[in-house]
């Protein structure tokens, strides 16, 4: 398959099972609940080391928030529920209770429900106050610049992560360019987070290593520098790859987010350097969920 | 299915229990085993259709017609399903309802919504002492579920409170909000002497200024986030509450009760 240029691969990004959550973090404006928002999902790329991958979903509305003020979406992945839950509290703790004039809610209903700020209510030394309303347990736990609100728990539902595709350009500006254009896309569908830098990996990995204590290493099938010293992926043009990592609620919004990714960096296409969109599939290694490019792009 | 009505054909001498006359209770009953049960009227028993006309047959929607204040019990208990008493309504009023609505066009009496644990409590007119408490000698009042009082209330309202909203448009007679455990009492318009009596935590929220009380602590004036998210859940209602010019998130606050645990408060809204 061919889009503008740009060849499409016949493989199939791998991606594996997670359990995810998502919280709102409002403030007295976007600046702040911004703030916030990056703290709490700062240092949170990849579960390897971060123990969980986490980014911010979207700004919100006023109108769209429970109390009213300018807020942040942001979603956190985990492999497992209990891990999950810890790195949600701990970020809670240290990013957002910390954090002037913010507040914290669920954003999302169903599903088990996990501590948001049930335990970080003990903060207020019994000076915390809990409220029901409409069947949602708050508490408002005195801080110093007023009072920190949050509701108690969120939910925890079943996810996918590590869908992902390539990019494969003639040079490190254009692919960089490219992946860009992908994100600023991608970040218009909900229920989908590009939990690295910027939404960007440039090193993306392969399961496994020659050496015995590491589960993964670099990909040198599709390192650039590495075209005559092993089994390389690269035609002898392309001089940079770069990958995009999406952790989503479903298969289908991962899907929606990788077309229109994908479509974006063929819309600059060939004459913009852009030779090829693959996908890291480890032939069947890393997880269920296969996400074929060309039926995506179809 | 047209809804089950009661109609009083005259006002007893004697006060009425109506604690048989609950949706879960008539639920499996036909008309006729409905019109046969006993209703406790003073040393007497006397069956339903003695007492009231009755039409309709869902069970789940019950109305009550002629009520008058020595109708007591309505409600007891009650389980889903949604009673309207046309009138008034004696003491007891939804005592220990779990869950569903009960409207009233007229007055209450005493105790009314007392260990309440759940459900919507619509009251009309005004309603009497110990409105939401607990039943004397018990420790646990009002335990959840929300009850709207479009007149005043009187005294003792929330006595022994653990959770829940009241919600009054006039006035709260002395002692709103005594010995509360928990819980939200908004009060539109004057609150009596000894306000928060012996509160140990839960929120007294007051549109107007209420008596000095040494036993009551000035924690300042503040803007409260979880207010706008109070006011947001009090839309649905058919009240002064929903209105918006009924919220504000700016109030002076004061922590007591201090002859108690003192972990209570009392938010005055600032104009």
């Amino acid at each position: 398959m061919i889009i503008n240029g740009v060849t499409i691969d016949a493989t199939f990004a791998e991606a594996f099972p997670m359990k995810a959550t998502r919280a709102i973090i409002t403030a007295q404006n976007e600046k702040w609940a911004m703030i916030s928002a990056q703290a709490m999902t700062g240092f949170a790329t990849s579960v390897i080391a971060c123990g969980c991958e986490a980014g911010i979903e979207r700004v919100l509305e006023p109108s769209e928030t429970p109390d009213g003020r300018p807020g942040v979406s942001i979603m956190i992945f985990a492999m497992g529920g209990k891990g999950l839950a810890k790195q949600l509290e701990t970020r809670a703790g240290q990013c957002v209770l910390t954090s002037p004039t913010s507040a914290l809610f669920a954003g999302i209903d169903g599903g088990t429900r996990i501590a948001l700020g049930k335990n970080l209510r003990y903060f207020g030394d019994g000076f915390q106050v809990s409220k029901l309303i409409d069947g949602k347990r708050y508490w408002r736990i005195p801080v110093m610049d007023g009072e920190f609100l949050t509701e108690a728990t969120t939910a925890q539902v079943d996810a996918v992560g590590g869908g992902n595709f390539l990019v494969l350009a003639e040079s490190q500006p254009q692919a960089l360019a490219a992946c860009e254009a992908a994100i600023e896309e991608m970040r218009k569908i909900p229920n989908v987070i590009m939990p690295f830098p910027g939404g960007v990996v440039r090193s993306g990995s392969k399961v496994g290593s020659k050496y015995a204590s590491l589960g993964a290493s670099t990909n040198d099938a599709f390192c650039p520098t590495l075209k005559g010293m092993t089994q390389t992926d690269l035609s002898p043009e392309i001089e940079s790859v770069m990958e995009i990592v999406i952790d989503g609620l479903s298969k289908e919004d991962i899907d929606k987010a990788m077309r229109v990714g994908i479509q974006a960096v063929c819309d600059l296409g060939a004459t913009a350097g852009i030779k090829r969109i693959s996908a890291g599939n480890y032939g069947g290694k890393l997880g269920p969920f296969h996400f074929h490019l060309q039926e995506i792009m179809a | 299915m047209s809804a089950l009505t009661f109609t009083l054909k005259h006002r007893p001498d004697q006060r009425v229990d109506m604690s048989p006359l609950v949706c879960q209770k008539l639920a499996d009953l036909e008309f006729a085993e409905i019109a046969a049960l006993t209703l406790q009227n003073g040393k007497r028993k006397v069956r339903v259709d003695e007492l009231f006309g009755m039409a309709g047959s869902d069970t789940q929607n019950i109305v009550i017609k002629n009520s008058f204040n020595k109708l007591d019990f309505i409600g007891k208990e009650l389980e889903g399903g949604r009673i309207t008493v046309e009138g008034d309504a004696g003491a007891y009023l939804g005592l220990g309802m779990k869950s569903g609505e009960i409207t009233v066009s007229g007055d209450v009496g005493l105790y009314a919504a007392c260990e309440m644990k759940k459900g919507f409590l619509s009251i009309n007119g005004n309603a009497g002492d110990f409105l939401g408490a607990a039943l004397p000698g018990n420790k646990m009042g009002m335990k959840g579920g929300t009850i709207l009082v479009k007149g005043n209330v009187g005294e003792r309202a929330g006595d022994h409170m653990r959770r829940g909203n009241i919600l009054i448009e006039g006035n709260a007679g002395d002692y709103c909000g005594s010995r509360m455990t928990a819980g939200t009492i908004a009060v539109m318009g004057q609150t009596g002497r000894y306000l928060g009596f012996a509160m140990r935590r839960g929120t007294l929220l007051l549109w107007n200024p209420p008596l000095a009380s040494a036993r009551f602590n000035d924690c300042g004036a503040h803007t409260l986030a979880f207010l706008p998210i109070l006011f947001t859940s009090f839309k649905k209602l058919n009240s002064k509450f929903a209105e918006g010019s009924a919220s504000f998130n700016r109030v002076q606050r004061y922590a007591g009760d201090m002859s108690e645990m003192g972990r209570g408060e009392v938010l005055v809204r600032i104009s």
